[in-house]
This record gives structure tokens, sequence and C-alpha cells, in this order.
């Protein structure tokens, strides 16, 4: 009753020339418009109420479309969780696997308690350019930020923190302590991400500055894969990685199939964490040029990476091609809102390359990283946070034109100082958080532990129960 | 000619190997075995109840050696295997009356050599 009678109210005041303003698009938007406000506007008696009515409604309309959005972009980041999980468990031996996917699932809960706790205050509340110092727990916020409900953008932001916190899992694979991994999980959630968060995201000093880092290849990835390269350097490799004289062997992953999947999680997953950075859907432009360049950059690395490993090695390896679509990824998130999709090409294909000889790079130095997280996180982050400078364009959102477009070394001067400082931050802070824990609880299972397998000796119970796994290594 | 059987610890296989190796013995070959003894078992738990697993992992290595070999390939397996608890494993040695390489025919001491 109510509802027809609201309907055709509605209808009559659309040929009311006081509504003519609001009808900017023509007859068609106003059947829409039509439509949705039949569905969402409450009955109007007063007609001369109607016009501010309905800008509510649309900006209301709005706000939940951006909500939406968000929340699905946090979903898709939280399943990266599952992504990082398959990869490391693929790259590792058997013995492991029950550990590392052990640390990624609780790495995602401790993430959530810390960045709930802590995190989300030292990131995004009021502070000075150093750190937030208001929201403990989320009290005391405004219910709304940057338009969109405060709960929908912490679910966001907590998922990149766990994001953040799982790639050190696979850096450190293998030999690290369960209860120390625990400890590190809360605290780089809880302190060490959300202040450089805070920097860049969170109105610091890297953004007072006009540093640009659109969906986190320095917040996420360099904070991450440096984190991960600070510990894996202090646990020292795995037993039996480098003979005496220093040749790395193989400690070959035991499950291609299951790493595959999750490079395939990991990538569906990314168009969450990039084109989500949006934080609204706007016309639909710059999620569309987001998406497109977060695929282009993925294909590129995979290529890239594949066709170097092929003619330096005679083979083309599967798990470098998709270390290198990781790379391109990591590479294009700074990026992915500010470039052409011709830019993304040459991102991610130098991504590719880099990951490559990252990986060779790190074996010379005989640091071990079981699955590559620090040429993958740490070296393509800074590439990618590099190349907002390059190859960024004013005219896509960002403050200066980037160095190809206009030969002002400004915002690539900016992206270096940022990317130094971040790097310096994390090298310090992780170093002091790493060298605590190893003294207070243990960094390093026993050799003997090791060498049975971190399964058995961590969680007293087998990844593949029933089968008896067979290794020489 | 003598057969060296040796049940040891899988996670020691490696070591065992190395000391092989440095006591210049180059041939074996090895198994997965299950099996039970002083050790009886280990405890697993899985989701929240414990349970005895009673057959263990094991390895077997099989070596054939000559007399004058016996000795150092024992005490090589000792000393990659033994970490001195109950479930390092044992060493059984026996005599071996035949030995003949495939490829040529040889047998005997030739062969093992």
């Amino acid at each position: 009753m109510i509802f027809s009678m609201r309907a055709s109210a509605l209808q009559e005041n659309f040929d009311n020339p006081r509504m003519k303003g609001h009808n900017m698009c023509g007859s068609s938007i106003k059947w829409v418009l039509l439509i949705v406000m039949t569905l969402t506007l409450p009955a109007y008696a007063d007609d001369s109420s109607l016009g501010s009515a309905i800008t509510g409604d649309i900006e209301d309309l709005k706000q939940g479309l951006d909500t939406v959005w968000v929340l699905l972009g946090a979903f898709l980041v939280f399943f990266m969780q599952a992504g990082f999980g398959m990869v490391e468990a693929g790259f590792i031996r058997a013995k492991n696997t029950c550990n590392i996917l052990t640390k990624n699932f609780l790495d995602f809960c401790m993430a959530s308690l810390g960045f709930f706790l802590i995190g989300y205050a030292l990131m995004f509340g009021n502070g000075n350019g150093f750190c937030g110092m208001k929201g403990w727990c989320l009290f005391g916020l405004e219910q709304t930020v940057n338009g969109l409900p405060l709960y929908a953008f912490w679910l966001f932001q907590a998922a990149f923190c766990g994001a953040a916190a799982t790639i050190v899992a696979g850096g450190m694979a293998e030999r690290m302590r369960f209860p120390a991994y625990l400890i590190y999980s809360f605290l780089i959630s809880a302190f060490i991400y959300p202040v450089v968060g805070h920097w860049i995201w969170g109105g610091g000093w890297l953004s007072d500055m006009g540093f640009a880092d659109f969906a986190g290849s320095t917040v996420v990835h360099t904070v991450g894969g440096f984190a991960a390269l600070v510990g894996t350097s202090m646990l020292r490799p795995r037993e039996g990685k480098y003979g005496i004289d220093g040749k790395p062997s193989i400690l070959a992953g035991h499950n291609i199939p299951l790493a595959s999947l999750g490079v395939f999680i990991l990538w569906f997953g990314w168009f969450g964490f990039n084109a989500g950075s949006t934080l609204g859907v706007a016309d639909g432009s710059t999620i569309s040029r987001i998406a497109i360049n977060t695929n282009l950059a993925a294909a590129l690395g995979g290529i890239a990476a594949m066709a170097i490993v092929w003619k330096r090695f005679g083979k083309p390896d599967l798990s470098m091609a998709m270390n290198g679509a990781l790379a391109g990824l990591v590479a294009i998130t700074a990026p992915c809102a500010y470039v052409e999709p011709w830019a993304a090409l040459v991102i991610g294909t130098v991504a590719g390359y880099i990951v490559v000889r990252g990986v060779e790079l790190l074996d010379k130095l005989q640091i071990d990283d079981p699955v590559g997280a620090f040429p993958v996180h740490g070296i393509c982050g800074i590439w990618g946070t590099l190349c907002v400078g390059v190859f960024g364009k004013q005219a896509l959102g960002l403050a200066n034109n980037g160095f190809i477009y206009g030969g002002n070394p400004m915002q690539l001067g900016i992206q270096i100082v940022g990317s130094v400082s971040t790097v310096a931050f994390v090298v310090v802070s992780m170093g002091i958080v790493f060298k605590v824990i190893d003294l207070v609880v243990g960094l390093r299972i026993s050799r003997e532990e090791e060498l049975q397998g971190l399964d058995i000796g961590e969680h007293g119970m087998e990844a593949y129960g029933g089968f008896q796994i067979f290794s020489t290594t | 000619m003598k057969l060296v059987i040796a049940y040891i610890q899988p996670h020691r296989l490696n070591d065992v190997k190395k000391a092989l190796y440095k006591n210049e013995i180059y041939k074996v070959s090895v198994t997965n075995a299950l099996g039970c003894g002083e050790q009886k078992g280990y405890h697993e738990s899985y989701r929240g109840v414990a349970f005895e697993v009673n057959l263990l992992k094991k390895v077997r290595l099989e070596i054939a050696v000559n007399e004058n070999f016996v000795q150092k390939t024992i005490d090589a397996i000792i000393e990659g295997a033994r970490m001195g608890q109950i479930g390092d494993g044992k060493i059984f040695v026996m005599d071996l009356p035949e030995c003949v390489r495939i490829r040529t025919g040889e047998t005997g001491q030739k062969a093992i050599g």
C-alpha cells in the first residue's frame, strides 16, 4: 500500500522543475533512480523535502556500494593468506608442512588481535608524524573513515597487516621455533607494520612529503620482505643447505601443485589488494585500470622469470616462473593506479628479472630464504615503489609527473627517501625484536628437531599422516 | 664377505652417509622400513587425542663389504647414527656366500669392491 503510493509520488516529482538539478543525466538515470528510490526511500509526505532526501539517499547508496567494494577487497586479501600458506607449504619439505601452515594460520589470528588492540591506533589514529596515538581497541574513533564505516576500513587494513606478517614465515621456514614466531607475529602487527603504515597512509611524515604507495609495495611488501631478510640471516641457513665449499644444495619443495595453487590464489586475491585500495568504486575507471595493470604485471613477471631461468639453466622452471608472477604483483602494487598499462608490462618484466637474480644473489651470500620471500617482497617492493616516481602520471592522480613524463626527478627522489627510511626502520626494529626473542625464548630449533622435522618436534603431528616420507635431505 | 644390515633413525641418514663416505665406503642401499624395538613408539596427538605410534619409521641400510672393511663400516654407522638414546638402531653382520656383478659377471670379492 505505502509502497505503491511512494512510487507514484516519485514519478510525479520527476516531472517537477525543482528536481531538474538532481536529474542530471537524462531519462535513463531517471528510471534507475526511480527504482532505487522506490526500494530505499521512506514515505515522504512533504514534497519540498524530497530533493534533499534523494541527495541524502544517493550518498547512502554510494557509501553502501563503496563499503561492499572494500569488504569484497578485504575478503579477497584475507584469502591471500591461504595463498601464502599453499606457496610456502609447497616450497618446503614435507616434514615441516604442518609447522608452516600453523604459522600461517596463527599469524593472521595474532595480526587480527594486535591490529585491533594497538596497531590501528598507531597507524590511523591522530598523533604526530611518526605514529598515531588514538583509537586503542578502536575506542573513541569516528564511525566513518574516508567515507566508509570504520569497521569495514579496519577489516581491510587488518587483512593487509596479516599479509605483511605472513611473508616472514616463508623466509624463516623449516627452522624457526613456533613460540618465537607467535611473539614475532604479534609484535610486527601491533607495532612495526603500523608505524610504517602511519608514515605513508596514516598522515605521517612520508605522506606529508608526497610519498606515494598506492596499495602497499612499501607498507606491506618492503616491510615483510626486509623483516624476512633480517630473520633469515639471524637464523642462519638450514642444515645441509650449503656445503663446506659454500655451494648451495637443493632442498627441494615437496609439493609443486600446492605451490601453484597458492600462486593462483595470491594472484586472485591481489585484485582485491590493489583495486580495493581505492576505498571506493567512483565511476569505475580507476579500479578497472588497477585491475588490468595488476594482471599485466603479474603475467609479464611470470614470462620474464621463466624466460631468464630457461636461458640461464636450460629448463623453464615452474617454481621460478611463479615467483616471477608474484614479483610482478608486488612491484605493481605501489604504482597500480598511477601508471598506464604499457608501464605495467615494463614493471612486471623487470620484476621477473629481479627475482631470478635476487635468488641467485642470496645463494651467493649464503642467506637461506627457502621460498624467496626477500627477492619477491623485499627487492621488488622497492622496485615497485621507485616505479611510481618513474612511470607515474599526474593525470592519473599522482602529485608530480614521473621521471619519464617530465624529466623531473622530484617524485623519484621522494620515493627513494621513503624506501630507504622504511628499510632502515624495519632492519633496526626487526633486528631488535628477533634478538630479544632469541634471548628470551630462542629463535632456532635444535639440530635434532630440524633433522626430524618440525611437524613432530613442534606440534607432535604430521601433515601427511599414514604416509612414510622418504627423504635423503 | 659380509653383509652389514643396519636399522637407523631416518633423520640420521645424512650423517651416516657422510661418515661412510669419509671411511671410503661408497656403496649402500637404503630402504624405508617400519619397526618397533626398545623405543616402544612415540606419542602423537590429533584433535586433542593423544595416541601412541607403535611402528616407528626407520631406515634400513644394506652394505656388502669385504672382511677388511667390516669394522670401518660398523664404525661409520655408529658415528653417524649414535645419539646415546633408545631408538638409535641396530647393526647386523652376516656372512655373504656369493656376490655377482651383473654387468661383467665378476663374482666374489672382486664383485663387491
